[in-house]
């Protein structure tokens, strides 16, 4: 056994006394700090809505949007919803099934050049350049409701054109009966298409009556400005009293045909969404009820309107048919 | 001789992080676009977390030949209770606005919402039997078997995240893939108690011819 001579150790070097005697509390008092620490690193990276990044987007825009509306009402008198929530809050499922993740997953996606084939059951078939597309009719501004299937809602103020001029130009034959459209499928573009979440690219149809309504539009901006990744750009297909999930985005081709086509979420549950899929409160999803919607932007619940307050212009396409059977 | 106490509190630190980081978000407004589901959804997977982390003692405390895991327990189903409540408060107050007519027929009507009141309903009485007098009214056999419905509990907890996701079935699979190894652990440890733990040496019986 060593026994250490007296001048082995200096008295400088004594452990203070009350260090001492509190080394155990300093150790506990670390220990209690770097794991809560490493809780709250481990809570922020599963949990947070990456919120923050969007701030230099919101600047971009006219006001920043950071007002709700900043000018844009629809003719009811509702404002538009805030910049920073439009763009932060998205069903975009090729790049990220998380809402609040899209903008991110979707940063720098490439958007030209971008060509739209239009084909199908049509006179003059053509692929258009997206220039071509944007000169065909002057961009209006139309601030719609848009209500998503999962029971909440927003009004985004689109800069497009209606469908209805695309179509004309490609002269539909008297047979077609159905516009599909198709969205790009490239998954070093849009990562999770490596994903079988959905079955890929994404489809949707409507009626030609429906396409051709002055309400359906292509809407290739939001805010006056150009559309950003996460909103569909592009160019994408607003439905507005039809669920979001029908308004499909990045449109790479759309089809005209006879048959009605295929939509990716019927294909994926049909049970639960269906062809038409109209806005009705009175038609309930299988696992929750259409009644009501929670707009973003505020507390309460709000009534769903029929076929979500467009009735009065689009009702006339379903006189005659039952939009249980129909949904 | 682990410090018990300090075990405990800090289990109860972190198990207060996840509320303590949602309030400081909901106070500067930072919980996203539709803040309200945010929450709600937070508090939910949170539930589960802790569900799981309360069956996972178990486990752990066997394979590792740590008995005094045991006593962390029940904080961990408290906090599991705890994080439930306010998720079932988001959904009567937020989603429902107390409308208990309302609440009543989506519960029968919706498996998903079943589901999820079955799992707290479960969890109920377990949070009431949780403290020391409980154990002894009740003895511990009967304790420890009314505790197994903890087992029920998190699987419908799991069911009902299951059912209500649209398409990304990826997280609720994922903890239901947890779930199953906690819970095929105990079927193990039933019939192979021998391979699925270590008996700490201080507890080994020591025959009397040694």
């Amino acid at each position: 056994m060593l026994i250490k001579k007296d001048d082995d150790v200096k008295s400088s070097e004594i452990t203070d006394e009350k260090l001492y005697h509190g080394r155990r509390k300093f150790i506990r008092g670390a220990i209690l700090a770097a794991t809560a620490t490493t809780t709250g690193l481990l809570y922020r990276k599963l949990a947070v809505p990456s919120r923050e990044k969007s701030n230099a987007d919101s600047a971009k825009s006219n006001d920043g949007g950071k007002s709700a509306g900043s000018g844009y009402l629809t003719p009811e008198g509702e404002a538009a919803n805030k910049f920073e929530d439009i763009t932060n809050y998205n069903n975009y499922y090729e790049f990220s099934t998380a809402k609040d993740g899209v903008a991110e997953e979707a940063k720098g996606f490439v958007t030209r050049p971008w060509t739209v084939e239009v084909s199908g059951l049509v006179h003059k078939a053509k692929t258009f350049d997206l220039e071509d597309i944007l000169r065909l009719s002057p961009l209006e501004d139309r601030v719609y409701r848009m209500r998503c299937v999962e029971a909440w809602s927003m009004v985004i103020p689109w800069l497009g054109f209606p469908l209805s001029k695309i179509l004309e130009q490609v002269e539909p034959m008297s047979g077609a009966k159905y516009v599909k459209f198709i969205t790009l499928f490239d998954p070093k573009r849009m990562p999770n298409q490596t994903e079988s979440i959905l079955p890929w690219p994404y489809v949707e149809g409507l009626r030609l009556d429906e396409a051709m309504h002055p309400l359906t539009i292509l809407a290739a901006g939001l805010y006056g400005k150009m559309l950003l990744p996460q909103n569909g750009a592009p160019l994408r297909l607003v439905v507005p009293w039809k669920y979001g999930f029908k308004s499909i985005k990045s449109i790479v081709q759309i089809v005209l045909t006879d048959k009605q086509p295929n939509s990716t979420w019927s294909d994926v549950a049909p049970r639960e969404y269906g062809f038409y899929s109209n806005v009705n409160p009175q038609v309930s999803h299988p696992r929750w009820s259409q009644a009501s919607e929670r707009r973003i932007g505020e507390w309460g619940r709000r009534d769903t309107l029929m076929f979500n307050g467009y009735g009065n212009q689009v009702a006339q396409l379903y006189s005659g048919m039952d939009l249980k059977a129909n949904y | 001789m682990p410090d018990i106490k300090f075990s405990k509190s800090v289990v109860f630190i972190n198990s207060a992080v996840p509320l303590v980081l949602l309030g400081w978000d909901a106070y500067h407004n930072r919980l996203g676009a539709n803040p309200l589901e945010f929450v709600t959804h937070t508090t939910g997977t949170l539930t589960l977390v802790f569900l799981v982390l309360s069956l996972a003692v178990t486990p752990l405390r066997k394979l590792l030949g740590l008995p005094w895991l045991v006593q962390l327990r029940r904080m961990l189903g408290i906090y599991a209770y705890f994080y439930g409540c306010i998720h079932l408060l988001c959904y009567i107050w937020f989603d429902k606005s107390f409308k208990f007519g309302e609440i009543w027929q989506d519960t029968f009507k919706r498996p998903f919402i079943f589901l999820g009141m079955l799992s707290l309903f479960v969890m109920t009485p377990l949070a009431i039997t949780s403290t020391n007098q409980m154990v002894k009214r009740l003895g511990g056999q009967r304790w420890n078997r009314l505790h197994k419905l903890a087992y029920p509990a998190a699987i419908a907890g799991v069911l009902h995240y299951y059912l209500l996701v649209k398409a990304d079935t990826r997280i609720p699979v994922s903890f239901g893939i947890v779930l199953a190894l906690l819970l095929g652990y105990r079927i193990l440890n039933k019939f192979f108690p021998s391979a699925t733990q270590r008996i700490p040496a201080r507890n080994l019986k020591v025959s009397k011819s040694d």
